[in-house]
């Protein structure tokens, strides 16, 4: 059938300064996505002993670490539930979002040749790392439901709060993931610096301690880490702590949402030389 | 053409790249350092000293239904066109229009991923070529069929051959139904068999399917049975734009090299065994097709000059032109033995020729050996693999003058009335 009068015209011309986000041709993409969360679902576990277990150990290992040097020795004040499980609330939204950064930070240059072979949206491939991690959040989470039990720790209503902090997680995942990316095609240090930056990031997150220990009112400051206000909520959701995260989450929801569409337009503008690049 | 009936319009397309930063990527240290030894580097590049234009210039149309062919030598900028107009890289300046949906192949097999199964990666490159889901499953068992490989379905394609993930991965893009398909040299991977079937696949596509096609290959064979009209590329800019013939034959003749009549191919560097006592030290081949650039066609003759280099009055008894096809097989031995002559060296460079009046072979790319040798003394010079020769379809016209299942050598043919 020869193509109509009316047939879509691709317009190919070069390109300066920023570029509008074209948000509609990623929703015209989700059969694409699927393809690439189910690809890396599918992928991630293969030839390992221990297969998906390894969502469960990873946060699992580090609260039994925690628990030990921060909760036996250094005896922390763990807001009066039992330390483990405290540290655990916090571990798990966590151990998604260092996993979901380092992913999309990475997506990009593990995908060189499609980068060079194919166009596609490109958001796709941090966006599909970002997604293809809350599969492994759920499983933590569960066993994080487990540990509540064990500990008689009383569910409230407050728990339906956890979806919309896991966006709020996914959205800081994929916002830093978005700049990093960016610049590790360019610059390959990002790879090296990936690790470090988690763990500085991890003890500036009022995880192994309660934000608590900051005094009351600079307690929105912390919250310029996004990540400080989305554990606070998890605490709050799930262990019943009297304080609601507030003032600290919506500054940094505040901050996830400027980084979040900064890092959209940065790489819109950026994506166009990933080719010639990478 | 141009105007409403062209499928892809470019005009005066470019693209430049920054020398030294071609394909790399700098560390951040590099970059700093870089920085502080020279802070006037942005003003630099801008006077133009470290930029190359892979491609400048470039202007044509492409009709809808057409098939046409881009070829040019390595660095012409052919894939970098491809590139520009799939949208991978943008152009530094000029614009392209496609009308119709877009479908690119510019490598076989992205996005296939060695852990999944032959059934997942189906899905996942049709993905990623722009088909939908639904699609693909209606086309699921032909792509199957196509690739032929049957009980491996559900085998991580870690474990196939590379022979069966390059079908597999062909067969995928074949069923891509593009209004444009852009095709990069693909069909250089896979076995003979394969390519013919894909050739045919994708001529079945653009003629019955009314689809622009927009080829690239290094084999011109392919080229000159798929395409009616061709772009030929040099140094990134266009050169000529006219019949397949006319243009291929135009690259061949400027073409250096291997695949070059009439031009002087070097063979002081070229591996070879023998007492050395006299050298082939250069070569060129020539046919009569003037329309073909020199190039050699089936049934018609070739003519190789020879070089010959000798440290002392030789006398030969053996000076033998070797046709080999790919695999190495020896088709055709034209030696002077069977001619019960003898050659006289002298010291020096001696020139001579030899005449195949008739090759009977059918197109194709050929590997020639040359061989110099006192018969039941000793090898003086044997260079196996000199050189590659293409031997040429004289007219094309879709499958007109060559099937595709013809075999390697010609025959003459006639039907006789017995009654």
């Amino acid at each position: 059938m020869p193509p109509q009068a009316h047939a879509r015209v691709t317009v190919v011309r070069p390109a300066a300064g920023w570029a509008p986000l074209h948000l509609r041709e990623l929703v015209e993409s989700y059969e694409l996505l699927y393809f690439l969360v189910l690809r890396s679902l599918k992928v991630r576990y293969k030839q390992t002993l221990l297969g998906a277990a390894w969502a469960v150990l990873q946060p699992l290992l580090t609260m039994a670490i925690f628990s030990l040097v921060f909760g036996r020795l250094a005896k922390l004040d763990s807001e009066g539930v039992p330390y483990p499980v405290f540290a655990l609330a916090g571990l798990v939204p966590w151990t998604y979002f260092a996993n979901a950064l380092t992913q999309a930070s990475n997506s990009l240059v593990e995908q060189e040749r499609m980068l060079t072979k194919i166009y596609f949206p490109r958001l796709l491939l941090p966006l599909a790392s970002v997604i293809a991690g809350l599969i492994d959040f759920a499983i933590a989470f569960c066993v994080l439901l487990c540990m509540m039990v064990f500990y008689h720790i009383p569910f409230t209503g407050r728990i339906l709060a956890v979806p919309g902090l896991m966006v709020a997680a996914a959205a800081t995942a994929l916002a830093a993931g978005l700049w990093l990316a960016v610049l590790n095609v360019r610059y390959r240090d990002v790879r090296h610096a990936l690790p470090f930056l988690t763990q500085v990031w991890l003890f500036a997150t009022p995880i192994a301690y309660s934000s608590t220990l900051v005094p009351a009112h600079l307690r929105p400051l912390v919250g310029l880490n996004p990540m400080a206000g989305i554990v606070d909520g998890f605490r709050w959701a799930l262990l019943g702590r009297a304080m609601g995260p507030g003032a600290t989450l919506l500054v940094s929801l505040a901050v996830v949402s400027l980084l979040l569409v900064g890092g959209l337009y940065y790489f819109r503008r950026m994506e166009r030389t990933f080719a010639d690049v990478v | 053409m141009s105007g409403p009936d062209a499928a892809i319009r470019v005009d005066r397309l470019g693209k430049r790249y920054r020398i030294g930063r071609v394909r790399g990527y700098r560390s951040l240290r590099e970059e700093i350092v870089e920085a502080a030894r020279a802070p006037f580097r942005y003003r630099a590049e801008r006077s133009g000293n470290d930029v190359f234009w892979a491609l400048r210039d470039v202007s044509f149309d492409i009709g809808v239904g057409e098939v046409a062919g881009i070829v040019g030598g390595n660095g012409a900028g052919k894939s970098t066109l491809l590139k520009i107009l799939s949208r991978v890289v943008t152009p530094t300046e000029g614009l392209a229009e496609i009308r119709g949906r877009v479908g690119s192949l510019l490598e076989v097999g992205t996005g296939f991923h060695p852990e999944l199964t032959g059934r997942e990666n189906v899905y996942m490159n049709g993905a990623i070529l722009g088909m939908r889901k639904a699609e693909i499953d209606r086309k699921f068992d032909e792509i199957i069929a196509f690739a032929e490989i049957g009980q491996f379905l559900d085998t991580p394609v870690k474990r196939y051959s590379s022979g069966m993930q390059v079908r597999l991965a062909f067969a995928v893009a074949a069923h891509l139904e593009p209004e444009v398909l852009i095709v990069d040299e693909v069909l250089a991977v896979g076995d003979a068999q394969f390519q013919k079937k894909c050739l045919g696949k994708m001529q079945e596509v653009s003629r019955l399917g009314g689809r622009t096609v927009l080829f690239v290959s290094h084999n011109m064979n392919a080229v000159q049975r798929l395409c009616t009209r061709c772009i030929l590329l040099e140094r990134g800019g266009l050169k000529a734009v006219g019949p397949t013939n006319t243009i291929v034959g135009e690259y061949l003749a400027r073409a250096g090299g291997t695949l070059s009549p009439a031009t002087s191919i070097d063979l002081t560097h070229a591996d070879r065994s023998g007492d050395g006592k006299a050298r082939f030290a250069a070569a060129q081949y020539v046919s009569d097709a003037v329309e073909a650039g020199g190039q050699p066609y089936p049934d018609g003759p070739l003519e190789i000059r020879l070089a010959i280099e000798a440290s002392e009055p030789t006398t030969v008894g053996s000076l033998a032109v070797t046709l080999y096809d790919q695999y190495g097989t020896k088709l055709v031995n034209a030696d002077t033995i069977s001619l019960g002559e003898t050659i006289a060296l002298r010291p020096g460079l001696n020139q001579l020729a030899l005449r195949i009046a008739q090759v009977h072979l059918n197109p194709g790319v050929y590997v020639l050996g040359l061989w110099l040798a006192r018969p039941l003394e000793a090898v003086i010079d044997h260079v196996p693999a000199a050189f590659e020769i293409e031997v040429m379809t004289r007219e094309t016209g879709g499958l007109g003058a060559a099937p595709q299942d013809d075999g390697m050598v010609t025959c003459a043919l006639e039907v006789l009335d017995l009654d």
